[in-house]
This record gives structure tokens, C-alpha cells and sequence, in this order.
């Protein structure tokens, strides 16, 4: 059993699993370049940091972005290889170690990987081809200009002869990197814009593909962590006896979150943890629960708070105002839940640290490592493997340090896997938020005022008083209102947060859509002529807007039954408008359609784009149907998915996706759809029922 | 500890293990398989779904002792090649994102065909409602569903009558 790997030697392990590349090698499963690795002893000859030519023609290309769903695999192959001239078919990836080469935050979040790839991995291709051409323009002994690259290969231009890559390699690899290349044309492009297969698909339909989870070090031994369930509470004592009493349980280690429990299977290890008997110091958080955090949020939001933007005098125009409308909007905390719990393998030695992990952010994984092993930076190697879902939660380095401190003291390596229960109750939480509104109405229906108040845990980055995660989708919306006072608090409250997936727009953009249509109502305006007036100025928000209009039929009757709410937001880089179907009956709420119009700017694979809109759909439907963290005596009550529910199969609408042409640089579109499917469905709830949704997720009882 | 003889993906498999120690265990960490994942560990999320004598079963709740003298099949064991018409179908929809969840739609999507040759959508829902994607897969997996009947038909001389395709 597992004798294969037993048998491996696990210093000669290591040296292979990172011989001369810094990184795993992963093989994407591609059958006919699977025969191609195995069959071949090929050199590889770095052109840079991202592009190296194997001797036998193969290009591996190192991508410095991780791949959680999202398509980076794919996309960022086609940036480098649509200069490279490369040929599709013969490109292998691989996950770069930790270089400075990809810059000094080595990481993948806010939708940035193809915003900030877009001109340096198409510079990196270019460089490596133009060498590619030099080293053969030598061998011709002609002027590179007499040379083209295509399909793997230099071409003469005036003989036809031609040079494949692989003979090149390595002569080019000698040859000083071009000061200076040109980029293409778009209209030259023939992979960008294009959808070719994900070239991660293969090894995800037959279980090859290597998660983090599937680490495998040979020797290595399986841990799971007893945590305090009370945020910042600690280990107070232990006895391990019981636990060591477990078969398969080899060790009892304390490390600053709790105590491991090492064994020599992931599920002995959590039989030895029900088995431990231990005690926690709860600490100061003891007895916060989520009615003490509202509360603190309510008594805060009744003062003025710091200011994040202020136009006109909006008190002034309340006061004269026609008409006033107040509301209150609030949102739960919410665990990012991605199907892979957080686990990490580590290698703690005395002259080097290797860790696997599917880590967002690779620097902060080492830099953790090095911290807990002192060990010089460049022995400590971070393998990023597959993520199986990030949404922002592996922008943590929380379970990195906690395996690193297990392998560091039991001296050997070790697996850590998160329980599901472990993974809800130990997340860094979206927070929490609660806001007041006001807005004024003139004569004739038209906004001249409009205030918010935001009460949310600080999580992004504080600046005068404002945290910019805590109030952006409010602070920085578009709509002509001439008078504008947005102010916000922020609460310390000891629950650990981060970045949700599209971050503060999760829930702003809930808040901010839904009040734009409150007072469009108020108003007596239609909701979609009401923001294409306070819009005309905008025209990328004018676009999608009328896009989703005329392809969800918004001036056309519904079938009965049927409602719509629309919505729309710029974030990451793009414009996404949203209109949403639902139907509510005997108080059952289902949403059967939404359709989406999108400006991402230029396009890099359309498939791509359409399958991170559905994504990003499915999971903003699940923080509006059915999820929140809640608190009790400092801990989370959730712990799995029985009390925290998520979309399934039979409850997806059907989603279709229209893209704006764009000739824009490219805007981010990992996170464009959650934001505002949301308002898009409570907007719609309202046209059903004549009930304005405040508060997430929707409840039964709103619905009746 | 007891030895457990059964079958795994065709070949047998002998594993010394606890009795109580769930069947993803024995295959992830004992066997090192690793292609069926662990998700929630209380059957509520299909990641670990994988075929008992045909049936699909959540392995992180299945014993291994009641595996004892059964057929096992993973992902590993649905095709040599991935040319099983699930499998196949899959990579002509590009189904996965993150792809962590996939083994077990396919496992369970194969069971559902072997069921039923030619499903609806309603019958798609029904069989797979118990595998969460937090990707959002759901309707290119509906696609890929209608597509593997399709393949398995003409494979089977047998054409699917109804249309592939459409959510509801």
C-alpha cells in the first residue's frame, strides 16, 4: 500500500520534485505531452521567467498566478504563447516557486491575474520569441529581420527554411534578453479572444489533477489541529493520553493555534482529536454573539463617522428635499466554503523548508515559513498545487503556519488537513456590515440627496478614519446626485475577516442597488430608465445597462408569475449589469433566469469570461438565499454544510452572458457577477411582492 | 486492525486498517489514491462519491469493514484514458473550474446514466442535487450530462431521443 512512494527516498524526492525549476511538476495531464515528459530526457533552456524550450520541442511556461477555477492556466498560457508563436498543443505549465522575477507580492486576488499579466507575460513571450529568432538568424548568419517565428519554429523568410524551436533553445538562452520588444496588433491576435479547451480540464476528469490536499511526501505523517473555538482564545492545558491511545496516532505536539494531532492517517489524526482532553482560556471574546456585534454596529451608526466622501452639502439638501426615504441594510458574516478545506503539507529540515499548499499568495506562505523556521529565504521553497476554490480564503497563511510548526516540531514531514468543521469555524469571515441610508427626492422623482452610514469591521485598509474595502460600492458610486455624504465606522468585534469573493462590493453593492431602487420607486420611475438617466453621464455603465435591457426583454411583458429586478456595478476593472426572473410562490422564492451584460474590456477567452460570470452568479445566489455565520459565547454555530447551505444543481437558474466588445485594456472578471445579482433578486422580489429585502439572506418570513 | 479484502477498480486490494475507518481514508492516505476528495465528511457534499457495487456511495461515511468482498470504482478506475462518455463529455464542456468537486459529479453522474440512459433535467437535478459545486458548474454540468447520453447512445447503436441542452 502506497509503496511506491514509500520506497522513494525522500531526499531524492525532493531534489526531483524540484530539480532546476523551483517548482512541483505537475504534468496538466495532456495524453500526447504525457508521453512526451516520459519518453524524453530533454534539457529545458530558460529564456526567462516564465518561458522555458525544452531540447525536444516542448515549451513549459511558469505561471506565477495560482489556478482556483478561475482560468489562469489557460489564460495566461495564451498571453505569453500568442507572442511566443508557440504551438498550443506542445505548451506544458508548471507553478512557479517564489521569485522576485514575478514581483515582490507574488499572489491571485482582486480579479488582477489577467490585468496585471496582460502587458508583461505578452512582453515575456515576445522577448523569448525575438530571441528564438536571433539564435536562428545567427545560424543562417542573415539579419533577424529576414526571420519570422510561427508554430514553433523561426522561418526564413526568403528560403523557407526553418528551425524548430527545441533546436534553438539553447543558443537562444545565451543571447542577451531584447531591451525592447513589439507587441502584435489585436488585429493580428489568433489565441487571444479565443476560447481554446482549458488546458487544466483533462486532469480534472480522472482525479490526476494534484490539489493541495493530495500532497504526498514520502515519510510523511497526516495531522489535524484542536483549536479554541473562541476567537483568540488559547490552548489552557492538554493531556494527550487518551488521544496517543488511538491507533494510528504517532505524536501530541502544541503549536501557538492549538494542539496537533499527528498520526499515520488524516483519519486517525481526527479520531485522536475527539480523543484529546483539553482545555481552553476563551479570552476576551467569550461572550460576543451576533445580536452584541449588531448592537455595537446599530450604537456606532447613530453617530457621524469618519467621512469617505462628500459632495454638495447633503444635510441641507435632505432637509429641503421633497420627499425623504430612509432604510437600513445589513448583512451576516459569511465563510468562503470552498469545496477544498484548508490543509498544507510541510518539510521542515535543518537546511531547508519545503512547503505544498494551494496558497493565493505565495509570498506570504513563505514569508510565514521562514519566519517559524529561520531559515535563510532562499532555502525555504513554497509548491503551489491546485486550488480547490480560493474566493479570498487561501489569501490566508493561517494553516501554512500551523503545518510548518508541526513539521518544525516533530521533525519530519507532515500533511495538515482542516476538517469541513474546522474550515467554517476557523475561516477569516467576510464581515458583517450594517448601513443606514437617506436619500431626497426633488418635485419630480429626481435624487438630491443621499447619505450612508457604514458600520463594518475594518478589512482591506484603514486611511483617515475609513477602511476603502468597508465602504467601497457605496462610496464610489456614479449616479448624478449632486449632494453625497457617505461616513463610516469601524468596529472591532475579535471575529477574524478578509476578502470574500469581489470583496466589499458583496455586500455594498447589495446595499447601494437596492436603495437606488427604493428611490426610483419612490420616485414612480422605472428602475432601468431611473439609472440610465442618473447614468447618462457613464457610457461602459450606459452599455451594459442597455444590453441587459434589450436581451432580458426588460420592456416586454413577463409570463405571470414572473418578475425582474436589475442591477448593476463597476468593479475590478468592469461593468456588470444583472437582471434577474424570480417568482415567489406559497413563499417560496426561486430565480429562474438572469441574464448578464458585461464590459471587461478586451476579452482574452470568452469561454472563460462566461463560465467566471456563471460562477460568480452562483455564488452571490448563495449569500442571498441561504447563508450567514452567526455567533454564540464567541463561537461560530455553523459547522458544515447542513447549517450552511449553498446553491445546488436544482436550484440554478438558467444564466446567460452577453460581452460587450471592447477594445479597453482588460478589466478583472473573477469577481464581476456576485455583486450584483444580488440586489438584481431582491429588486425582483420587490416587483413580486411589494416587500423591500434589507437584510441577508432572505428569510421566509420576508417573503410572505 | 483486520485485513479487508475487495476490489478496487477491478484489481484486488487487500488494506490492514481499523474497521471503523472510512473508505476516502483508505483510499486517499492508506491507498494514495487521491483523485476522490474529501469535502465535508458528513455525506452532505458528494466530493467523495464514488461506486459500491455500482451504486454511488459517499465514502466519508462508508466503513471500510462493509466494503469487505465488494467491487469498488473511483475515478481512477472509470477509464484508463478518459474515454469513458462522462469523462469525454466533460472535457468537450469544459465542466470544471477549480475542479475539486468533480470527481464525485462525475461518479455520480455515471451512476444516474446507468440508470437512466437519456435523463431529463429534472432527473439530473434529482440525482445530483447532493453534489455542491461552490464553482458554479451546475448548467455546463447539466450540458455534460445530456452530452454523455448522447455519446453513450451512439456508442450503444441506441439514439437519444430527447434534445440535449436547456435548463428547464
Amino acid at each position: 500500500m502506497n509503496t511506491t512512494t514509500q520506497k522513494i527516498d525522500r531526499r531524492s524526492f525532493l531534489k526531483a520534485g524540484v530539480a532546476s525549476t523551483g517548482g512541483l511538476l505537475l504534468g496538466f495531464y495532456l495524453p500526447d505531452r504525457i508521453k512526451l515528459a516520459a519518453q524524453t530526457v530533454a534539457t529545458d533552456a530558460k529564456l526567462n521567467a516564465f518561458v522555458h524550450i525544452g531540447s525536444d520541442d516542448s515549451v513549459t511556461l511558469f505561471l506565477h498566478k495560482s489556478e482556483m477555477g478561475q482560468g489562469v492556466v489557460t489564460s495566461l498560457s495564451q498571453l505569453l504563447g500568442e507572442e511566443l508563436e508557440c504551438d498550443w498543443k506542445k505548451i506544458r505549465t508548471q507553478f512557479a516557486g517564489v521569485d522576485m522575477a514575478y514581483g515582490p507580492l507574488q499572489g491571485t486576488f482582486g480579479s488582477m491575474s489577467i490585468r496585471t499579466s496582460w502587458d508583461p507575460l505578452r512582453k515575456a513571450g515576445a522577448s523569448a520569441r525575438e530571441m528564438l529568432v536571433q539564435a536562428a538568424a545567427q545560424k543562417w548568419g542573415v539579419d533577424p529581420s529576414q526571420c519570422h517565428a510561427q508554430n514553433n519554429e523561426v522561418v526564413n523568410t526568403a528560403t523557407s527554411a526553418r528551425l524548430s524551436y527545441g533546436s534553438l533553445a539553447d543558443a537562444a538562452a545565451k543571447l542577451p534578453v531584447p531591451a525592447k520588444v513589439t507587441l502584435k496588433d489585436p488585429k493580428q491576435f489568433h489565441l487571444i479572444g479565443t476560447s481554446p479547451k482549458r488546458l487544466d480540464t483533462p486532469s480534472k476528469v480522472n482525479g490526476q489533477a494534484v490539489f493541495g490536499i493530495d500532497a504526498k511526501v514520502p515519510g510523511m505523517l497526516y495531522a489535524v489541529v484542536a483549536r479554541c473555538p473562541v476567537f483568540g482564545g488559547k490552548v489552557a492545558s492538554f493531556d494527550a493520553a487518551k488521544a496517543k491511545a488511538v491507533p494510528g496516532v504517532k505524536q501530541v505536539v502544541q503549536i501557538s493555534r492549538g494542539v496537533a494531532v499527528v498520526a499515520d492517517n488524516t483519519w486517525s489524526a481526527m479520531e485522536g482529536r475527539r480523543a484529546l482532553q483539553i482545555q481552553f482560556d476563551e479570552g476576551p471574546n467569550a461572550d460576543a454573539s451576533s445580536a452584541s456585534i449588531r448592537k455595537t454596529f446599530m450604537d456606532m451608526a447613530e453617530k457621524p463617522g469618519a467621512v469617505a466622501r462628500t459632495q454638495g452639502d447633503a444635510a441641507a439638501a435632505l432637509a429641503g428635499a421633497t420627499k425623504k426615504i430612509e432604510a437600513v441594510y445589513e448583512v451576516p458574516y459569511l465563510s468562503h466554503a470552498p469545496m477544498e478545506p484548508m490543509n498544507c503539507a510541510a518539510d521542515v529540515r535543518a537546511d531547508g523548508c519545503d512547503v505544498w499548499t494551494s496558497t493565493q499568495i505565495q509570498t506570504s506562505a513563505h514569508g510565514t515559513a521562514v519566519k517559524i523556521t529561520g531559515l535563510p529565504p532562499q532555502k525555504v521553497k513554497i509548491h503551489t498545487l491546485y486550488l480547490g476554490g480560493g474566493f479570498g480564503r487561501r489569501g490566508g497563511d493561517d494553516f501554512v503556519g500551523e503545518a510548518v510548526e508541526i513539521s518544525k516540531a516533530i521533525g519530519g514531514p507532515v500533511k495538515l488537513t482542516w476538517s469541513r468543521e474546522d474550515d467554517m469555524q476557523h475561516d477569516l469571515y467576510r464581515p458583517a456590515s450594517y448601513a443606514r441610508f437617506a436619500g431626497g427626492l426633488d418635485a419630480e422623482g429626481w435624487p438630491v440627496a443621499w447619505t450612508t452610514r457604514i458600520a463594518c469591521p475594518p478589512f482591506g485598509g484603514m486611511r483617515n478614519g475609513v477602511d476603502f474595502t468597508g465602504v467601497q460600492g457605496v462610496s464610489d458610486i456614479q449616479y448624478a446626485i449632486p449632494n453625497i455624504q457617505i461616513e463610516y465606522h469601524a468596529p472591532q468585534v475579535g471575529i477574524p475577516v478578509t476578502y470574500w469573493r469581489s470583496v466589499g462590493y458583496s455586500q455594498n453593492c447589495f446595499f447601494t442597488e437596492s436603495f437606488v431602487d427604493e428611490l426610483a420607486a419612490a420616485g414612480g420611475k422605472d428602475p432601468f430608465e431611473f439609472r440610465r438617466s442618473l447614468l447618462a453621464k457613464s457610457p461602459r455603465y450606459l452599455a451594459v445597462l442597455e444590453l441587459v435591457a434589450d436581451k432580458a426583454g426588460w420592456s416586454k411583458p413577463l409570463p405571470s408569475g414572473r418578475f425582474r429586478g436589475i442591477a448593476v456595478v463597476n468593479n475590478i476593472g468592469s461593468f456588470n449589469a444583472q437582471v434577474a426572473e424570480v417568482s415567489v410562490t406559497k413563499g417560496k422564492l426561486r430565480v429562474h433566469r438572469v441574464v448578464c451584460a458585461v464590459d471587461c474590456g478586451q476579452v482574452i477567452n470568452p469561454a472563460i469570461v462566461e463560465q467566471q460570470i456563471q460562477s460568480g452568479i452562483v455564488y452571490g445566489l448563495s449569500a442571498a438565499l441561504k447563508d450567514a455565520i452567526t455567533i454564540d459565547r464567541g463561537r461560530v454555530q455553523q459547522s458544515n454544510f447542513h447549517e450552511y447551505d449553498v446553491l445546488r444543481i436544482d436550484e440554478m437558474p438558467v444564466v446567460e452572458v452577453h460581452i460587450v466588445p471592447s477594445q479597453n485594456p482588460p478589466g478583472g472578471i473573477g469577481e464581476a457577477s456576485t455583486p450584483s445579482v444580488v440586489p438584481a433578486v431582491t429588486n425582483a422580489v420587490f416587483a413580486a411582492t411589494g416587500k423591500r429585502i434589507r437584510k441577508l439572506p432572505i428569510r421566509p418570513e420576508d417573503l410572505a | 486492525m483486520a485485513a479487508i479484502k475487495f476490489s478496487l477498480n477491478g484489481k484486488a486490494q487487500t488494506v490492514d486498517v481499523v474497521p471503523q475507518m472510512p473508505l476516502l481514508w483508505v483510499l486517499r492516505d492508506t491507498i494514495g489514491l487521491t483523485g476522490t476528495k474529501f469535502g465535508c465528511g458528513m455525506a452532505l457534499c458528494g466530493a467523495c462519491t464514488v461506486h459500491l457495487n455500482g451504486q454511488p456511495v459517499r465514502s466519508c461515511v462508508t466503513p471500510i469493514s462493509s466494503v469487505a468482498g465488494k467491487n469498488i470504482i473511483t475515478i481512477e478506475g472509470l477509464s484508463p484514458d478518459a474515454s469513458h462518455p462522462v469523462q469525454r463529455a466533460w472535457i468537450e464542456e469544459d465542466v470544471p473550474q477549480c475542479g475539486y468537486c468533480q470527481s464525485g459529479q462525475i461518479m455520480t453522474a455515471v451512476a444516474l446514466l446507468n440508470k437512466a440512459a437519456n435523463p431529463t433535467d429534472a432527473d439530473i437535478d434529482e440525482a445530483l442535487r447532493g453534489n455542491i459545486c461552490r464553482c458554479g458548474t451546475y448548467q455546463s454540468i447539466r450540458r455534460a450530462v445530456h452530452l454523455a447520453a448522447k455519446y453513450h447512445a451512439a456508442a450503444n447503436g441506441t439514439p437519444a431521443t430527447r434534445a440535449a441542452g436547456g435548463a428547464e
